[in-house]
């Protein structure tokens, strides 16, 4: 991939996209410090200029404390005005921590305060079988111990999490409509493809500039944006759970380049044994995550649907 | 009511909305889009409540869970295990 090239290609389309049909003139970013929402805000401030983009950080208690760093770094390196807004009251206003911390209690009886927790996906990579998920909590002595989730608190843990990037979502709309703005969404490829994302939260937004992009290329154009090395350099994580989580703990069977290599290689139709090898990985293994993407696809599919009519509309 | 006849009316009635369609008891459950990853720890919670009995991580696998028969024969094995010699119903 040209960078430079598809810094143009992209900045082009959102302007049109952005003309066109959203009619906005401007939008909101929620900077996570992450590379994807970084090199979003960064595309965002190349195609409408600094003073139309602004950056959101919206951190929470269980937020890791680098978070904020992170992404004032990207937002002072861009010139873009930031908006902070602590959502921990807003969590607390709609129990978001009693629910979570009941619903940890279910599987977990003496979890309180001060303990950390967060979920873990079962490795297809240990054994070939469905996906399970680990709660794995850590006690104030810093002991850590894992229980595999059953369906209720399993549930209750999820839906409860979700409402992080709901409230989220929903200060987005709020800064963007109080602006005329309108919000970028951030997701790259793999997250668009294989559905890691919350519906109407960090799956919600009017545009997503890098939805069409492999997280290798997400890398190779935040290097060519200049987008801060301490930014480029970190491990991706969630920032969802109060222990710190890799993606790939919670959602990958890969870690994220290996991932993102099976998923170009699936869609590109390049033969398992030369994924393999290219890897160093079994084949048979390569074949278990390819299997997972389609699985992954068809559980996730309608997070992409729009409400689902009994007969169409005009409009 | 026969162990399989309870597992295909737990299918019916939670995944199908009680039409048990063209629901065969060696259906995949999720070839046939069923039941996903989630429906599956579902399944997991019924068995495990309603028969007493344990399932290990490494029980989760579609050998055990994917369809009307392979949890019969599963649950049928199991508790053969918990009480040896005696007949599973």
């Amino acid at each position: 991939m040209d960078a430079e090239l598809e810094t143009t290609r992209i900045c082009t389309r959102i302007r049109e996209l952005m003309l066109t049909q959203v009619k906005r003139r401007g939008v909101v970013v929620a900077l996570s410090g992450g590379i994807d929402s970084s090199v979003t805000a960064a595309l965002a401030v190349k195609a409408f200029g600094r003073e139309r983009v602004i950056g959101l950080e919206m951190p929470e208690r269980h937020s890791a404390q680098e978070t904020l760093q992170l992404s004032g770094t990207l937002a002072a390196s861009l010139g873009i005005e930031t908006v902070v807004e602590d959502i921990s009251g807003i969590l607390e206003s709609v129990g978001f921590y009693s629910r979570y911390d009941a619903a940890v209690r279910m599987v977990v009886p003496e979890y309180e305060e001060g303990w950390k927790s967060k979920i873990v996906i079962s490795g297809i990579m240990e054994r070939p079988g469905f996906t399970s998920f680990h709660l794995v909590t850590q006690d104030k002595n810093a002991a850590v111990s894992s229980v595999r989730l059953p369906f209720k608190p399993y549930l209750e843990i999820v839906a409860a999490t979700n409402f992080k990037q709901r409230i989220r979502k929903m200060l987005e709309y709020y800064h963007a409509d109080r602006l005329n703005f309108a919000v970028a969404g951030t997701p790259n490829r793999l997250e668009y493809d294989q559905g890691f994302f919350v519906k109407l939260g960090d799956g919600a937004a009017d545009i997503k500039p890098i939805a069409h992009l492999y997280k290798s290329q997400v890398y190779q154009l935040a290097e060519y944006l200049g987008i801060p090395e301490e930014i480029r350099k970190r491990t991706p994580t969630t920032d969802t759970y109060s222990l710190p989580q890799g993606q790939d703990e919670f959602y990958f069977s890969l870690p994220y380049e290996k991932m993102d290599l099976c998923l170009f290689a699936k869609n590109n139709q390049v033969p398992v044994d030369n994924v393999a090898a290219a890897l160093g990985l079994p084949p048979g293994q390569v074949q278990m995550v390819f299997d997972d993407i389609d699985v992954k696809r068809s559980t996730t599919r309608y997070l992409h649907l729009p409400p689902l009519l009994v007969e169409d509309v005009a409009w | 009511m026969s162990l399989q006849e309870d597992i295909r009316d737990f299918i019916v009635e939670n995944f199908l909305f009680g039409d048990s369609g063209g629901l065969k008891d060696d259906s995949s459950f999720v070839k046939e889009g069923i039941v996903d990853s989630t429906g599956i720890l579902q399944l997991v919670a019924f068995i495990q409540e309603r028969y007493m009995i344990a399932v290990e991580d490494e029980e989760l696998i579609p050998e055990n869970l994917d369809s009307v028969s392979r949890v019969t024969a599963f649950i049928e094995g199991k508790k053969r295990l918990l009480a040896p010699g005696s007949a599973a119903d």
